[in-house]
């Protein structure tokens, strides 16, 4: 028996020392594209293991090992305010953006990011947005086509669903009342823009139908219960492509986040984590990983390819939120905004569902 | 076996030992307690650690949270020297400069102006932007703090510091009584479009008080149907009472969006009978009328089940003594049968009322705007870690109830509840 046990914890550390880069990533359908994406190609490239580790997120057991001192990760895939709070916090090693491989068009990497796609410790893989959809089989003539037509119940009569939470719907509101992407954050900043904001609400108040759940979108707009809602893009792109449902989906006024790659300190494999970081967000890492799921790069470059669809038939450009004909009013979320706004705008979000 | 012969020997009070039996019959009394205390000893425990440490800890947590003062020993200690004195003087800045200092140091800005935020909103950035610039503060540093920020001259800023800088605070509570500490350090109520929490308190238990009385009055033909019926025909009912009980709640509550949703089953059935219009479809779902249909229905077993229990064992008996008599129906359910079903009723009352008043995850999906309960604020503060505020808030759901079970216990007497 003892035997038996110690033989298995052997070839266990054996099987755990063969990986050289340990990436923990949120599993899913996600962690698949990660997979086939970065991780088999990298291998194949330049020989080093990989070894892919699912969690749901990777920021909290990141912190727990950073401070228990034993860190078994080379690299996690965490969203960029998280990415934000740890690397504030001095557990992920930094990244010198210099080092990052420069665009196949030649541009350095820092011109060919987006803005948030490089940060002192963390390199953007992807981004997803918030943004408007609809059902094309229920409009006849005209179609909507911008934020501003989600608040025009006059033009286009019927419900609305919208996320039971002021982020990204305070924004959307403020946007759809004419305001440049780029302005919205300092007007949410004063007390008259958020008057404003809420204001734009209350115009489409009672036509409201309020989601919590990703997954509730796409069933209200397949029921009909809603003529618009705001939605999660991959959530749509999967109900069109999996199920085949008319879905549209109005990309002015989108409101995206990004996800990053990052090392935490350290990392046992600080070197190949390197490697495997550059090689993952080079032009064509970023595009790959779009074949498998329809969140965006954050490189121009990697927009500037054509991305097919691994159904090998689907070109993704136009279901990329970071394809420039969909970012032509695209906003990013601020971090900075939520982490000091949050409890206030949700008090007074809550007290005016109440009100009436 | 051999001490019990002994002690039966009533030969003296004097045993062979030369003991007193007294003294005997207390040591074997005591033995038997501590085998009985032995006995209950493991439930003691386990109520004592998933019961009582908890709901303790919970009640602390509500006063207590350190997140600043453990992150700013310098100002602790200026505004502990300077008691009343609102602004700050160059000393209160080179405090704040040091403790900024410390925090770049330990990685502790974010945690400090969590702490601050939660009082002035807007306040975190402040912290974490001035930390990472501590190292270049130099004196005067007034000057160099203000030159970083001008609003850290805000008086506000300096009245939640000085409230955060002892880790035991009232702030939480305030908080959940919608009242904040104004510039001058003075309580006021909030913004009139901020106020959340007083009125949901209010709605919750109004809500709960709702669903209660339609419980009751639907559960009490049930219950007197089930006791009165043969046998055979009441375990048939019985099980259309529990199953719904045993169904998942999850299952049950998307169950209810499906039939009552504008393009669900009802409406359409209504729309095709030509009783409403295409346009006239009713909104059953996603507001309060949805939490009010869909939790009485889930919490409708926890009132039938009791008074049900109650009703079985009523003799037949006495109404038909009350009728021979020469009362009339009405004066015999009301003076005869209806109080003694009153034990049930009131352990229904009280079990449905408790249970409503702590739900969440039903308003959270039928509720739409109006439907949500004061346990949905909870929620949302459990998922933003700040947790003082929720346990502040749990704290608060906690005292009403306990409140209404002392006045239940003052008007009906707890010793008439009867469970089954």
């Amino acid at each position: 028996m003892r035997k038996l046990l110690l033989s298995t914890v052997l070839s266990c550390m054996a099987f755990m020392s063969q990986a050289d880069v340990t990436v923990m990533s949120w599993g899913g359908a996600y962690g698949t594209a990660q997979n086939e994406a970065h991780l088999k190609p990298f291998t194949e490239k330049t020989g080093i293991r990989t070894r892919m580790v699912d969690t749901d997120n990777a920021a909290s057991p990141i912190r727990a090992m950073v401070e228990a001192g034993n860190v078994t990760v080379d690299v996690a895939s965490i969203e960029l305010a998280d990415a934000t709070r740890l690397c504030d916090e001095g557990m992920l090693e930094p990244i010198d953006p210099a080092k990052l491989p420069a665009g196949s068009d030649g541009t350095a990497a820092e011109e060919d990011f987006f803005h948030g796609g490089i940060t002192d410790c963390a390199v953007g893989t992807d981004l997803w947005a918030n943004i408007i959809a609809f059902d094309s089989t229920k409009f006849s003539g005209e179609a909507p086509s911008k934020a501003a037509d989600f608040f025009d119940t006059e033009k286009f009569p019927g419900k609305r669903g919208l996320k039971k939470n002021p982020k990204a719907v305070l924004e959307l509101a403020l946007m759809a009342d004419g305001i440049p992407a780029d302005e919205v954050y300092a007007i949410l900043e004063t007390p008259e823009g958020r008057d404003r904001a809420f204001a734009k609400l209350d115009t489409i108040k009672k036509d409201i139908v309020w989601w919590e759940a990703g997954a509730q979108p796409p069933q209200l707009l397949a029921d009909g219960e809603v003529l618009m809602t705001t939605a999660y893009n991959g959530r749509i792109f999967n109900a069109y492509i999996e199920e085949g449902k008319p879905f549209e989906i109005i990309w002015d006024g989108q409101i995206y986040e990004l996800n990053t790659y990052a090392i935490p300190k350290g990392a046992p494999n600080l070197e190949e984590a390197m490697e495997f970081v550059r090689f993952a967000t080079s032009t064509e890492g970023l595009a790959e990983q779009s074949r498998y799921i329809s969140y965006g790069p954050p490189r121009k470059s990697s927009n500037a390819m054509e991305i097919i669809y691994k159904d090998e038939k689907t070109v993704m450009a136009p279901n990329l939120p970071s394809s420039p004909e969909n970012r032509e009013n695209a906003l990013e979320t601020s971090i900075e905004f939520w982490v000091d706004r949050d409890t206030e705008l949700n008090e007074r979000f809550n007290n005016w569902l109440i009100a009436n | 076996m051999a001490s019990i012969t002994q002690t039966a020997v009533p030969a003296s009070s004097l045993a062979s030992e030369g003991m007193p039996l007294k003294i005997r019959l207390a040591r074997a009394q005591a033995r038997n307690r501590r085998r009985a205390f032995l006995l209950v000893l493991p439930l003691l425990l386990f109520v004592t650690l998933t019961f009582v440490l908890p709901i303790g800890q919970m009640l602390q947590r509500s006063l207590y949270h350190d997140g600043f003062s453990a992150a700013a020993p310098s100002l602790g200690q200026w505004f502990s020297e300077n008691p009343e004195d609102i602004r700050p003087d160059e000393a209160g800045f080179a405090a704040l400069a040091a403790d900024l200092r410390y925090m770049k140091e330990q990685n502790l800005a974010g945690a400090a102006g969590t702490r601050i935020n939660y009082n002035v909103p807007g306040s975190r950035s402040l912290f974490t932007s001035a930390a990472r610039k501590a190292d270049d503060l130099e004196a005067p540093y007034r000057d160099a703090i203000l030159g970083l920020d001008q609003k850290w001259d805000d008086p506000r800023i300096w009245v939640a510091m000085r409230e955060a800088s002892s880790p035991w605070t009232s702030d939480f509570y305030l908080t959940a009584l919608d009242i904040q500490r104004g510039a001058d350090g003075t309580l006021e109520r909030v913004d009139e479009h901020s106020r959340v929490y007083l009125a949901l308190y209010g709605k919750t238990f109004l809500l709960s008080g709702v669903i209660t009385v339609i419980c009751l009055v639907l559960a009490f033909p049930i219950a007197h149907l089930l006791a009165t019926l043969p046998m055979g025909k009441a375990n048939l009912l019985m099980i259309l009472v529990l199953l719904p009980f045993w169904t998942s709640l999850l299952v049950r509550t998307t169950s209810w969006i499906v039939l009552l949703q504008g393009q669900g089953v009802l409406n359409s059935l209504l729309v095709s009978a030509g009783i409403i219009g295409e346009d006239g479809r009713l909104a059953l779902i996603n507001n309060q009328t949805g939490t009010i249909i869909v939790m009485v229905h889930i919490l409708l077993p926890f009132m039938v089940l009791p008074i049900y229990s109650v009703m079985r064992v009523i003799p037949p008996a006495y109404a038909r003594a009350a009728r021979s008599l020469g009362a009339t129906s009405w004066t015999t359910f009301r003076r005869i049968y209806a109080p003694q079903t009153l034990p049930g009723i009131g352990a229904g009352v009280l079990l449905v009322f408790i249970l409503a008043v702590g739900y969440y995850i039903t308003p959270a999906l039928v509720g739409g705007a109006d439907g949500q309960l004061f346990s949905n604020q909870i929620q949302f503060h459990m998922t933003r870690s700040n947790w003082s505020q929720a346990a502040a808030l749990a704290a608060m759901l906690l005292a009403g109830v306990l409140v209404l079970y002392w006045l239940y216990d003052r008007l009906i007497g707890i010793d008439k509840l009867k469970l089954g």
